[in-house]
C-alpha cells in the first residue's frame, strides 16, 4: 500500500474514483462465494421447506409440481393432530432433561479431571468413547441392552431381585430409555467444552481463594461457576440445538413408540414425511419449521445473554 | 505487483464461484430423462453388487435390447422418495423394480405407465399377485416374484413339549400348542409388531384370517385378531420384545433356539438352512381352520412414465427379458421368492419340495392394496400398526384401540 499512497494523491481525481470502483468490485467478489454458499445451502432449502409447509402436497401434486397454496392449513392440521401435544411435551422433557443431566454430569467430570492425577488423561479419553461411536452403533447397543427379554439390564435387575422392566416396549418407560441413552451420548461433548473452559481460569485465583480460607465448595460456586458462564452458555445452547433435533437415537430404539410415547417433533416430522408408504410432505415440513423456529428463539436468547455479558 | 494480488484473488474467487454455479446447474439437467442410449434400472436390492447374477442379468437384458443399461440399487425404504423426487425433476428411471404396495401410490401420482401403453405382457401372472399392481382397472407392472408369511417351527422344542405340528389347524389349537410349549419352559411364538409397515404386514394374516376387512378395522373379527395377539403377550407365550421386533430381530430370536414358532417370510429360507436345529413350516392358520390369507410381499417391475414415449419399446424389451420364465426362475432362486406364474412355481416345487408350503401360501395370498384400496391402504396400515402397538404395550384394549384406528383412518 505504501507505493500507492503517493501516486493516489498526485493522480487526477477520476483515477482515484476508478480505483475505488475497482476496490468495491473486489469487495463484492470476496463476498460472492459466501453469499452463493449461504443462498444455495441455507436460504434455498429453508425457503423450500417453508414453501412445502404452505402447500397441500399429495404424492401426485408433488410430482406434477402444481400443489395448491393453502396458507397455514398444514400448521392447523399439525396443531390439531392428537400427536401434537404428546410430541410437544416429549420434546420439552427430552430436551430439558437431556441438557440438565449432560451439563451437570459433564461439569462435575470436568472439575474432577482438573485435578491432574495419574491416568487422568487416559480416563478422560475413555469418557470420549460415546461421542466417537456412530449413533447407529450406540443406539443399537442400547436397544439390545434394554431388550425386555434378553437384555443385560433386565438380567442385572433380576440378579438383585427386581422385576423385569419393559424399557422400550411400555409407554411409561420408552421416553426414559431414550433419554438415558441420549444423556450418555451427550456427556462427553459437555465434558470436553467445559474442561477447556476450565483451562482458561487462572490458577492464581484458586490459590488466592485458598489463602483466604475458601472451602472447595466455595471455590466452585464463587470462582469456577461464574467465570465459566460464557462457556456454559454456549455449551447449553449447542446442547439444546443438538437435542431438539435428535432423531437417530429415538428412531433406532423405539421408532417413537409404542404409540407416540417417545415421539418428539423430530421423529414425528420424519414419520410424516418418510415413515409411511404415503408421504405427507406438507405437515412434515410444518413440524420441521416449528423446530427451526424453536431453535432460532433460543439462539436469539443466547445472543441477548451474550450482549448483556459483554456490557457488564 | 503487490497491489494487484488481492484483486487477482478476487478474480479467481469470482471465476470459481461462476464455475461452481454452472456445474450445479448442469448436473440437474442431466440424468435418465435426457434422450440417450443409456437406459437406467433402479431396484431395491443393495445386497447385489456389480458381480451378482441379478446385475449381470440386468446388463445382458440391456445388451439384448441393443442398449447400455445402468443399474442403481437403493435401500427399499429410500426408493419411493428417490423415485418421487426423480419424477418431479423429470428424470425417472426407465425401469423401476419397486415394492408392491408402493405401486398403487406411484401409479396414482402419475409416475408409472400402464401396461396398456408399455405393451408389457401380464397374462401368465397369478391374478391375486397382479392385484397389488392394479388401480382403477389398469395394471402398472408385473411381479418379479412373491414372498409371503408362514409359521416356521423348531422341531426339537415341539417334540419336547409333546406338540404335533400337524395338530395346529386353527387359532385354538395353536394357542393350546403355545401353552404346552410355555409349560415346558420355552417361548411359544415370535413375530414382529413394530410400529412400521412391517408390523402391519405381520398382523395381516391374523386380521384377514379372522374374516376382518381392511375398510372396517374395528369389526368384531378384527378385535378378535388383536385380542389373540395381546392374550399371547399377557400369558407370556410371546416375548414382550415383539413390540419392537423387526422381522429380522424376530428371526434372530427364533434362530437362538428358544422359541417354538416364528412368523416369518419366504426370504428367510436361505437362513433357515443355517439354523442349528431342524425346522418345519406350516401355513398361518385362519381362526376357524384352513390357511389364512397372507399379504403378498415382493417387488413389481414397472416402467415410469417418460416424456419420450419412444423409449417404451426398449423398456418393454428389457422388462420382458427380466421377467421371462427362465430368468424369473433364476432370479427368484437368488431372492428366495416364489415365482408369480404357475408354470415356474411347479418347476420350483419340483426342484425343492419344501417350497410347496410357500407356493400354497402364495396362492392364498392377497395384495395389501387389493380390494381397490390403492392409496387408502397406507393410511389404514399406519392406523392398524398404531392400534397393535397401543394394545400390546397395554395402553388400550383391543376394541378401544381399533375403534380409534378406524376413526382416524376413516377421516383421511
Amino acid at each position: 500500500m505504501t507505493t500507492i499512497a503517493p501516486r493516489a494523491t498526485t493522480a487526477a481525481v477520476p483515477a482515484g474514483r476508478r480505483r475505488r470502483n475497482l476496490d468495491q468490485w473486489a469487495a463484492w467478489g470476496f463476498l460472492l462465494p459466501v453469499t452463493v454458499y449461504l443462498a444455495v445451502f441455507y436460504a434455498y432449502p429453508l425457503f423450500r421447506n417453508i414453501d412445502l409447509s404452505l402447500r397441500n402436497y399429495t404424492v401426485r401434486s408433488f410430482v406434477q409440481g402444481d400443489a395448491p397454496f393453502t396458507g397455514l392449513a398444514n400448521y392447523g392440521t399439525v396443531l390439531g393432530d392428537p400427536t401434537f401435544l404428546p410430541a410437544l411435551v416429549h420434546t420439552a422433557v427430552f430436551t430439558g432433561a437431556s441438557i440438565a443431566f449432560q451439563y451437570t454430569v459433564g461439569l462435575a467430570l470436568a472439575v474432577f479431571f482438573r485435578q491432574r492425577f495419574r491416568l487422568s488423561a487416559t480416563l478422560r479419553a475413555m469418557f470420549l468413547v460415546p461421542w466417537l461411536l456412530p449413533l447407529i452403533v450406540s443406539a443399537s447397543t442400547w436397544s439390545w441392552m434394554l431388550n425386555s427379554d434378553s437384555g443385560i439390564v433386565n438380567t442385572a435387575l433380576g440378579l438383585v431381585g427386581l422385576g423385569p422392566v419393559n424399557w422400550l416396549t411400555s409407554p411409561q418407560w420408552s421416553l426414559v430409555s431414550v433419554l438415558i441413552a441420549n444423556i450418555w451420548i451427550g456427556i462427553p461433548f459437555n465434558l470436553v467444552i467445559l474442561y477447556s473452559g476450565l483451562q482458561t481460569i487462572p490458577d492464581s485465583l484458586y490459590e488466592a481463594a485458598a489463602l483466604d480460607g475458601a472451602s472447595a465448595w466455595q471455590r466452585f460456586w464463587r470462582i469456577t461457576f461464574p467465570l465459566l458462564r460464557p462457556v456454559s452458555a454456549i455449551t447449553l445452547l449447542l446442547g439444546l440445538i443438538y437435542t431438539l433435533k435428535v432423531f437417530d437415537v429415538i428412531w433406532i430404539m423405539t421408532r417413537g413408540g409404542p404409540t407416540d410415547s417417545s415421539t418428539t417433533f423430530a421423529t414425528w416430522s420424519y414419520r410424516l414425511g418418510f415413515g409411511t408408504l404415503l408421504p405427507s410432505f406438507g405437515p412434515a415440513a410444518a413440524v420441521g419449521n416449528l423446530l427451526v423456529v424453536t431453535a432460532l428463539v433460543f439462539g436469539l436468547v443466547y445472543i441477548r445473554f451474550q450482549r448483556k455479558l459483554e456490557a457488564s | 505487483m503487490k497491489t494487484s494480488t488481492p484483486r487477482r484473488l478476487a478474480g479467481v474467487a469470482v471465476a470459481v464461484t461462476a464455475a461452481v454455479g454452472l456445474t450445479a446447474c448442469g448436473s440437474t439437467g442431466g440424468g435418465a430423462g435426457a434422450a440417450s442410449t443409456d437406459y437406467t434400472v433402479w431396484d431395491p436390492y443393495p445386497q447385489f453388487d456389480g458381480n451378482a447374477a441379478w446385475t449381470k442379468l440386468v446388463e445382458s437384458c440391456g445388451d439384448k435390447a441393443g442398449v447400455k443399461v445402468k443399474r442403481t440399487a437403493f435401500d427399499t425404504t429410500d426408493l419411493t422418495n428417490k423415485v418421487l423426487l426423480a419424477a418431479q425433476q423429470g428424470n425417472a428411471p426407465d425401469v423401476l423394480v419397486v415394492d408392491n404396495p408402493v405401486v398403487s401410490t406411484l401409479a396414482d401420482a402419475g409416475v408409472l405407465a400402464a401396461t396398456d401403453d408399455t405393451k408389457i405382457e401380464t397374462s401368465g401372472v397369478d391374478p391375486n399377485l397382479l392385484g397389488a399392481g392394479q388401480l382403477g382397472g389398469k395394471t402398472y407392472g408385473t411381479p418379479i416374484g412373491a414372498n409371503t408369511l408362514a409359521l416356521f417351527y423348531n422341531k426339537a422344542i415341539l417334540q419336547a413339549a409333546g406338540v404335533d405340528p400337524a395338530s395346529v389347524k386353527d387359532w385354538a389349537s395353536l394357542t393350546a400348542a403355545l401353552a404346552k410349549v410355555a409349560g415346558a419352559g420355552k417361548k411359544g411364538i415370535t413375530f414382529s409388531a413394530i410400529g412400521t409397515e412391517e408390523g402391519s404386514f405381520q398382523f395381516l394374516p391374523w386380521f384377514w384370517g379372522s374374516g376382518a376387512q381392511l375398510n372396517q378395522l374395528d369389526s368384531a373379527q378384527g378385535v378378535a385378531a388383536l385380542t389373540l395377539w395381546s392374550d399371547w403377550l399377557k400369558a407370556g407365550y410371546a416375548p414382550n420384545s415383539v413390540i419392537n421386533n423387526t422381522q429380522t430381530t424376530s428371526w434372530q430370536d427364533f434362530a437362538a433356539g428358544n422359541v417354538a414358532f416364528a412368523e416369518n417370510g419366504t426370504w428367510q429360507l436361505g437362513n433357515a438352512k443355517k439354523l442349528g436345529f431342524e425346522y418345519g413350516t406350516i401355513t398361518v392358520p385362519a381362526q376357524h381352520g384352513g390357511a389364512a390369507p397372507v399379504p403378498t410381499g415382493g417387488e413389481f417391475v414397472t416402467v415410469p412414465t417418460q416424456k419420450d414415449t419412444a423409449r417404451y419399446a426398449t423398456d418393454q424389451k428389457i422388462v420382458s427379458c427380466l421377467t421371462n420364465p427362465d430368468n424369473i426362475y433364476a432370479t427368484d432362486a437368488t431372492l428366495s421368492y416364489v415365482a408369480p406364474a404357475a408354470a415356474v412355481q411347479q418347476k420350483q416345487a419340483a426342484a425343492d419340495p419344501a417350497l410347496q408350503v410357500w407356493v400354497d401360501a402364495v396362492h392364498a395370498a392377497k395384495g395389501r392394496t387389493s380390494d381397490n384400496l390403492g392409496t387408502k391402504y397406507p393410511k389404514i396400515s399406519e392406523q392398524m400398526w398404531t392400534a397393535v402397538q397401543a394394545t400390546l404395550s397395554g395402553s388400550k384394549s383391543p376394541a378401544a384401540a381399533l375403534q380409534a384406528a378406524q376413526a382416524a383412518a376413516g377421516k383421511g
